[in-house]
């Protein structure tokens, strides 16, 4: 078991090799989603140029929730491909073998693949972060840079379990539920902005159901120093982002679970 | 023609055979459309000053940009992307047919199958429960049908040049990243061409892409007069000239130099 990270190393060695071999491929569509994601930027930006501001929220605000939501996607994203092949492999069989060998299925399936054209996404995000730090003058604390951090990887926890749980559900329906894109895409997005925007429903559903507001929206409260509703408690926003964690953990035992359901398509 | 009306018709049964797919391009799109529209709401109740949309007009622009999404040329059409990557522009050539006017007819079939079959349970649910409105009065409906004919022939034709730049990167997918968001953001689909900035409207209406979603969407709700239709027209037109003229001839180029390989 000790020579899991090493093993990891090996794996995606051999994934990053084989993008190389389209080099001008992957050139371009990382320099693609570095534009895609900035021209989404532009896209805020025009709105606060053209109504100024947003439920007393600002432009560089609203930039840090969106530098943390694009950081924390582009590594799940980057990290989860070998879960959105994983409904190929159910599909042919060839899962059969994953249960064979001697590491967890978990491990295998993630480690099929890393997708580094992702970089371009979190280059830009970081770019955000970067602009929203300087444009409000947020001295780099160790308790802010710590809070940033912890609440980028509980973001990365929770959209890799929502995909877990999207590829888990393959163990049922055989094809992938495209229908989960609404939680991993339409969170990702609807995180951009300040939770207070939405709906009552749709804020339910991103605090309690799918955490997203948790590693996002509550420790921006305590990163940008904003004055606090008199319901939320002042340790709030520094253990919301173990919901991402605790989010993880669930999906990782839904997928036990599903693995244990797991009946072969055959040959 | 009849051997374009036969792939219109063969591809709108094949599409109708994937209705799971259009159950989650539904889903997908209703979600996003909700998102968009609270955003909306928010920047105008935080904005006292007039703007140059209601918002109202607002909430049916981007509905109808949720229901007709597949028209907008931000894709490639699956099944070229495969005969390009397997060789397959061998069997396309023995053809009896124009290649250019194939691909084309392959890409129109396969958009409006597509939107056809997403669009209509989108648009009866965000009429129902969400505040999209019908067009202003008939002639705003049949001038925006009229134009929306116009988009999708300009869609095409864009979409075309995707398939015959495959020829040299085969993947493509790079091209398609970079100019689909472009595409997104300069024909209103990202936002409403009224709200950008005045310099930035400048550039807009001097390209291509308002022809695609801002130029129809507007004669839908109403805030374009009917009578500018035939400019419009005129305009889409014109570019889907020049979109074919340049993709016919990139296309010679490039059937000249394509080297189909296997066994």
């Amino acid at each position: 078991m000790w020579d899991t990270p090493h093993l990891y190393g090996r794996y995606i060695g051999i994934s990053i090799r084989s993008q190389m071999q389209y080099r001008a491929s992957f050139v371009m569509q990382t320099i693609g989603h570095f534009l895609v994601t900035g021209i989404e930027f532009l896209a805020v930006w025009a709105l606060f140029a053209r109504f100024g501001q947003l439920k007393g929220w600002s432009l560089p605000e609203v930039a840090l929730l969106y530098g943390m939501a694009q950081v924390s996607f582009a590594i799940a994203d980057a990290v989860s491909r070998g879960y959105d092949l994983f409904g190929n492999l159910v599909k042919s069989g060839d899962f059969d073998r994953l249960l064979l060998r001697p590491r967890t299925t978990q491990f295998q399936v993630a480690a099929q693949e890393i997708t580094l054209k992702r970089i371009g996404r979190l280059t830009q995000g970081l770019a955000a972060l970067a602009w929203a730090a300087m444009a409000l003058r947020l001295p780099a604390t160790p308790e802010r840079v710590a809070l940033i951090g912890a609440a980028i990887v509980g973001g990365a926890c929770l959209f890799h379990g929502l995909v877990i749980l999207q590829a888990t559900a393959a163990f049922w329906t055989v094809e992938s539920l495209e229908i989960f894109n609404i939680l991993t895409y339409g969170g990702a997005t609807a995180a951009e902005y300040p939770l207070t925007i939405y709906h009552d429903w749709m804020r339910r559903l991103f605090t309690w159901i799918v955490p997203i507001a948790c590693v996002n929206y509550l420790p921006a409260y305590a990163i940008l120093g904003r004055p606090r509703p008199p319901e939320m408690p002042a340790a709030l926003p520094w253990l919301s982002p173990l919901m991402g964690l605790a989010f993880l953990l669930a999906a990782r035992q839904a997928w036990g679970f599903g693995v244990r359901h797991y009946r072969s398509t055959g040959s | 023609m009849t051997p374009y009306f036969a792939i219109l018709r063969a591809r709108f049964a094949a599409v109708l055979q994937y209705r799971a797919a259009a159950f989650a391009g539904f889903g997908t799109q209703l979600a996003f459309g909700l998102v968009l529209i609270y955003v909306y709401e928010a920047f105008y109740r935080s904005s006292r000053g007039p703007q140059p949309m209601a918002l109202g007009e607002v909430v049916t622009y981007i509905w109808l940009g949720q229901a007709l999404l597949s028209l907008l040329p931000w894709d490639t059409e699956p099944d070229v992307r495969a005969l390009i990557r397997d060789g397959g522009v061998a069997y396309e050539l023995l053809r009896p047919v124009d290649l250019y006017a194939l691909w084309y007819v392959r890409t129109v079939a396969w958009r409006l199958a597509r939107a056809a079959l997403r669009s209509t349970p989108l648009v009866i649910v965000a009429m129902v429960f969400f505040q999209m409105r019908p067009p202003a009065s008939l002639a705003a409906g049949l001038a925006w049908a009229a134009a929306t004919a116009g988009a999708v022939a300009l869609a095409c034709a864009m979409t075309s040049l995707y398939h015959v730049s495959m020829l040299w990167t085969v993947a493509g997918e790079g091209v398609t990243t970079i100019s689909a968001t472009l595409v997104l953001f300069l024909s209103g689909m990202m936002i409403p061409l009224p709200l950008l900035p005045a310099w930035v409207q400048r550039i807009t209406a001097a390209l291509p892409f308002r022809g695609l979603v801002d130029l129809p969407f507007r004669l839908y709700i109403g805030s374009i007069p009917t009578e500018r239709l035939a400019g419009i027209l005129l305009e889409q037109a014109g570019w889907t000239l020049a979109f074919v003229a340049l993709g016919r001839w990139l296309l010679n180029r490039g059937l000249r130099r394509v080297a189909v390989q296997g066994g």
